[in-house]
């Protein structure tokens, strides 16, 4: 740590500055992160390009190596938490300036599952990647998931269960909105470390995540495919 | 050796422990969601009849039906205030089984994680998880369990946390974390790592081990980690059988006895002094284990591919540990602080 000078963000131009962001993103260094969009807004930088080049971008570094077990649980929590305070001080600003919106989903543990560091976690990573992410907690019956979804306008459903007994609960929740005639307005995501491919296919759930980082990849793909169905009438 | 667990240990080169909780009761009508705690107190016959399947299948050693049985976890059902009640009667439902079953068998109070993250990353503090474990060993510990059973912790702080939680009721434990994400818990610890942190402990668990996690090749893999670090303890295998699959509404694993068996015989060799399944492990896999651990003699330790060739393959490259990792092992890269 000899030759170890301290970094002013301010004097870094813009692309110094964003690398460096994402290297304390990664670092989960919540003041720096702070500090850095503010001097980017300052710059004239519309909140958007700082939400996407600074930290979604930066967050996504995060996501590939947490994927490839090289960061588990406890430094992407940090991340994600400085994620979340760059995130406080764009949200307004991104709301004022109409910026393009990606998606929302409703995300929330199954009845009788309290484990919800999973489910957080998934929420910190979409929220990471620019989703609106409304979290309903934990020990969700399906009437809380329904109303959540049908209140919210929402367009993806994550479910999430850690426990063997509380795995097949997400299978009601897909049952009832079968009965409801709402099962194919909403992309439906499960995880959980119990789960599995199959399983998600036999429950009828669009697809099974293995991890906050798939859960983000495969919203995107199933929201830009969602858009493509919309264009093409 | 004033606790039974110690002297059994002394007199045996391997023990087995039990199957599965959760799936044989979802077998007696546990719907999901359901807390299987409060059957201790609504229906005590299936949870003896729960113990009586694991002693008639040959464990030595069986766990109370109290794994959520923390303050944290019975809040979920507004039971939180009944942490005392339900682990009591969950042990002395155990003692009742065991003390009629004519040879020696272990009442393992069954102690799972609190499902918070703890401090500074979370919000859960050490001093409110040691209580919240205190409460539940001293609950176990009137209704007559005979050692502590700590199982599924991902985190190093709650496994400390629940050691202290188990000496401040007086009380011997044994406990095992889960390896499920890359070889590692969930929180990244490796196996190299879980025997350090074992044996700097001021209250020490009897035997250590791995449980539950992914499928039961990759806790084999997780056992010769502890075995390559040199523990001090016995090793507790408790893997789980196979990998779920869904059927007609409810879990199936796809584990076969034949499978649980070979794959007992293999934790032996590899080292495991205690042996038993963890999910979807049922009583006919656990006569079929307790048979070949029986029948068959104690073998060289297993390669790696020795076990997935008998079990299936790992559902990561590498466990985390060793030099293999290293390349992979995170770089902090942030050019601010060095």
């Amino acid at each position: 740590m000899a030759d170890e000078e301290d970094i002013i963000l301010s004097e870094l131009d813009d692309e110094e500055l964003v690398l460096q962001m994402h290297d304390d993103l990664y670092d989960g260094l919540k003041e720096e992160i702070e500090e850095g969009v503010r001097i980017l807004l300052d710059r004239g930088w519309a909140p958007y390009d700082v939400l996407t080049k600074a930290l979604v971008a930066g967050m996504t570094i995060v996501g590939a190596d947490f994927r490839d077990g090289i960061l588990f649980v406890p430094e992407v929590l940090l991340a994600a938490n400085a994620m979340k305070a760059g995130m406080a001080i764009l949200k307004p600003l991104l709301a004022e300036t109409g910026a393009p919106k990606v998606g929302k989903m409703v995300i929330g543990t199954v009845k009788g599952d309290i484990h919800d560091i999973g489910k957080n976690l998934v929420g910190m990573m979409m929220e990471g990647a620019g989703f609106e992410v409304v979290d309903i907690g934990i020990n969700n019956p399906v009437e809380k998931y329904i109303e959540a979804l049908e209140r919210e306008d929402a367009d993806i459903l994550g479910m999430s269960a850690l426990l063997t007994t509380t795995m097949p609960y997400m299978k009601v929740v897909i049952d009832t909105m079968k009965e409801k005639g709402m099962r194919e307005d909403f992309i439906v995501l499960v995880g959980g470390a119990p789960l599995n491919e199959e399983f998600g296919k036999a429950i009828g759930a669009d697809a099974y995540c293995r991890d906050a980082a798939v859960a983000v990849q495969t919203a995107k793909d199933f929201m830009s495919r969602k858009h493509n169905k919309l264009a093409a009438g | 050796m004033s606790d039974p667990l110690s002297r059994l240990l002394q007199t045996r080169d391997w023990l087995m422990a039990d199957g599965a909780t959760g799936t044989n009761l979802f077998n007696m009508g546990l719907t999901a969601g359901e807390a299987p705690e409060l059957w201790n107190t609504d229906q005590p016959d299936n949870i003896r009849s729960l113990y009586r399947s694991a002693v008639e299948a040959g464990s030595d050693i069986f766990l109370t039906n109290t794994f959520g049985g923390n303050a944290s976890r019975l809040k979920l059902h507004n039971a939180q205030g009944r942490v005392h009640e339900l682990n009591r009667i969950g042990a002395a439902l155990g003692r009742e089984i065991a003390d009629a079953s004519g040879r020696t068998v272990i009442v393992a109070g069954s102690m799972g994680p609190t499902g918070e993250i703890m401090a500074p990353m979370g919000s859960l503090t050490h001093d409110i998880a040691v209580e919240m474990f205190h409460e539940q060993a001293e609950g176990l510990k009137e209704g007559g369990a005979d050692v502590l059973w700590v199982e599924t912790i991902s985190a190093q702080e709650e496994y400390a946390a629940a050691a202290e939680g188990c000496a401040r009721a007086g009380m011997p434990w044994c406990g095992t974390m889960s390896f499920d994400t890359a070889g590692r818990t969930m929180m990244g610890l490796t196996s190299a790592a879980m025997v350090a942190m074992v044996d700097q402990l001021a209250h020490p668990p009897l035997a250590f081990g791995a449980n539950c996690g992914v499928g039961a090749a990759d806790l084999m893999r997780t056992v010769l980690g502890f075995v390559a670090a040199g523990p001090e303890r016995p090793i507790i295998a408790k893997g789980n059988a196979g990998i779920p699959k869904y059927h007609d509404g409810h879990i199936h694993y796809d584990g076969t006895p034949e499978l649980m068996a070979e794959y007992a015989v293999l934790a032996r060799n590899a080292g495991a002094t205690i042996i038993g399944g963890c999910c979807g492990t049922m009583p006919e896999h656990l006569k079929a284990m307790h048979r070949a651990l029986e029948e068959r003699p104690k073998g060289p330790r297993p390669t790696l591919d020795e076990i997935a060739g008998a079990l299936g393959g790992f559902s990561s490259a590498s466990d985390g540990t060793g030099d293999a990792a290293e390349g992979a092992a995170r770089e902090r890269r942030g050019r601010r602080r060095g």
